[in-house]
């Protein structure tokens, strides 16, 4: 008679993990902030920000308004450096290699960003997609990469019979979920996505909540949202932010049942923000 | 800052709380009717009954709406849990003071088999159990919970005492062979009170502190 313990093994072997064991740490990383600081002018907004972002894996940033979570997003791809007086301190990494000494349009080629409103180009939905393939020369046909990103989208089946009308066309949701094509087409390492459903109803925020989990595997994604459910229902790993500093990173399943620091129990519980 | 989900955890706990109390007075009663050879209490537990079921199917719903409306995290969310767990330890609870009373309705059909030494001191311990993991949850109160876990050995220890011995007088005497089997079987009903009151000691102790002290052994990493 094998031993209790031996039992419960084999009989667990081939579940899959429960989830809010995969620790951050185990997980190989896609990038790195160390130490970020980070000013407009002279006023402080980021505060010694050191965190991982794992790799197929979705990370969220939470936080109440002003507490810094679009602007650590928004160094991830360098966008700080269009604002005059921004500055930083600290390092970045994307595999292994500072972004701060990489070419800005080539980095940039590697991170995807999606932002809070839906800016398709006043273009077909089909030149909307092979934008960005076109002007980085693209290794495979255009209608191939176009029809590939939408379907990664989950929005190929809603355009395929309407690919040159104008994306003006489109619903909210289809928009969002169109530049989110758009960002796929040109095979990001990392998509950013600032408060991407901020702007849609809930049937639509359903679908790209969907689409993020199902994209989740095949590319790094952070996401910044003001939603808590959405960062839980969604996110593996979430980062809760507090007047500029990083108050707690832990798995999302283990941040929203058993936080570890009094502040962010209190803002997920709604006692503030 | 108020929070509007606020009186709707308030009113669960409350309704938890009297629904701990219908439980400790059925277990209480059930108890008093064997010791004191009393038949009115042991009819009295049984019609009782009715009411701790009613009041697990309500707070049910209660954790049921609570849930879809709002959606809770952290401690509110943990606190809600417990609440729905407790919430069946207590109906089993009442199912065991049950069983107490209907034995205790055939024990009184025979002569007493022995002076009660054991029992009451079973009964004591597990009543205090259950009045202690209560009162930890309304202070969130660890070491409170911590305390009723400690005592469940006290408590096996008892009913194996109480085993054995009765166990001795039905070897001797046949004739009391049924009463001292339903003590026997009451001693087992105190011991599974004690185990409810346990469980609902350990879900405090996750509900305020978010840790698992259920089965050590279980690897959680």
């Amino acid at each position: 008679m094998p031993s209790t313990a031996n039992s419960s093994v084999s009989l667990a072997a081939g579940l899959p993990a429960s989830p809010g064991r995969e620790l951050a740490g185990e997980h190989s990383m896609r990038m790195n902030i160390s130490k970020l600081n980070f000013y407009y002018g002279e006023k402080q907004v980021l505060f010694d920000i050191s965190l991982g972002v794992a790799a197929a894996r979705l990370t969220a940033l939470i936080g109440p308004s002003g507490c810094g979570k679009s602007t650590l997003l928004r160094t991830l791809n360098r966008m700080h450096e269009t604002v005059r007086n921004a500055r930083l301190d600290g390092e970045i990494t994307l595999d292994g290699q500072s972004i701060f000494l990489q070419d800005v349009t080539q980095f940039r080629r590697r991170i995807g960003m999606v932002f809070q409103k839906p800016n398709p180009f006043p273009k077909s939905i089909f030149d909307n997609v092979a934008y960005g393939p076109r002007i980085n020369g693209a290794s495979r046909p255009l209608s191939d990469v176009v029809e590939a990103s939408l379907r990664r989208a989950a929005l190929w089946d809603e355009v395929k019979d309407q690919l040159h009308k104008s994306a003006y066309e489109l619903s909210g949701g289809q928009q969002q979920r169109l530049c989110i094509a758009r960002a796929l087409a040109v095979e990001p390492e990392v998509l950013l996505l600032d408060e991407p459903c901020s702007a849609l109803d809930p049937i639509s925020t359903a679908k790209v909540e969907e689409l993020l989990v199902q994209l989740k595997s095949s590319c790094t994604i952070v996401i910044v949202t003001h939603n808590m459910q959405q960062a839980a229902r969604v996110s593996d790993f979430t980062a809760f932010l507090l007047n500029g500093s990083l108050i707690e990173f832990s798995p999302t399943p283990q941040l929203f049942t058993t936080p570890a620091d009094s502040r962010t129990e209190a803002y997920i519980t709604g006692r503030f923000g | 800052m108020e929070r509007h989900f606020e009186k709707d955890l308030n009113e669960l706990k409350e309704r938890l709380l009297w629904m701990g109390g219908l439980a400790e007075r059925a277990v209480h009663q059930a108890v008093q009717a064997v010791l004191n050879a009393d038949e009115q209490i042991a009819q009295r537990v049984l019609a009782e009954e009715t009411a701790i079921n009613e009041m697990q199917i309500e707070i049910d719903d209660r954790v049921v709406h609570v849930l879809a409306l709002h959606q809770l995290m952290a401690v509110d969310l943990r606190f809600v849990l417990a609440v729905s767990r407790i919430n069946n330890d207590l109906e089993r609870i009442g199912d065991q003071a049950v069983n107490i009373a209907q034995a205790a309705q055939r024990i009184l059909r025979h002569p007493r088999v022995k002076p009660y030494v054991d029992l009451p001191k079973m009964s004591e311990i597990v009543e205090g159990m259950m009045r202690d993991a209560l009162n930890a949850l309304v202070r969130r109160d660890v070491v409170l919970a911590q305390s009723v876990l400690s005592r469940d050995d006290q408590v096996d220890n008892l009913r194996d005492q109480i085993f054995r011995e009765l166990l001795t007088y039905m070897m001797g005497d046949s004739s009391v062979v049924y009463p001292a089997f339903d003590l026997i079987l009451m001693a087992k009903n105190l011991e599974r009170i004690g185990d409810h009151a346990t469980n609902i000691a350990e879900d405090v102790i996750y509900f305020v502190q978010g840790r698992d002290v259920r089965h050590p052994a279980v690897d959680r990493r």
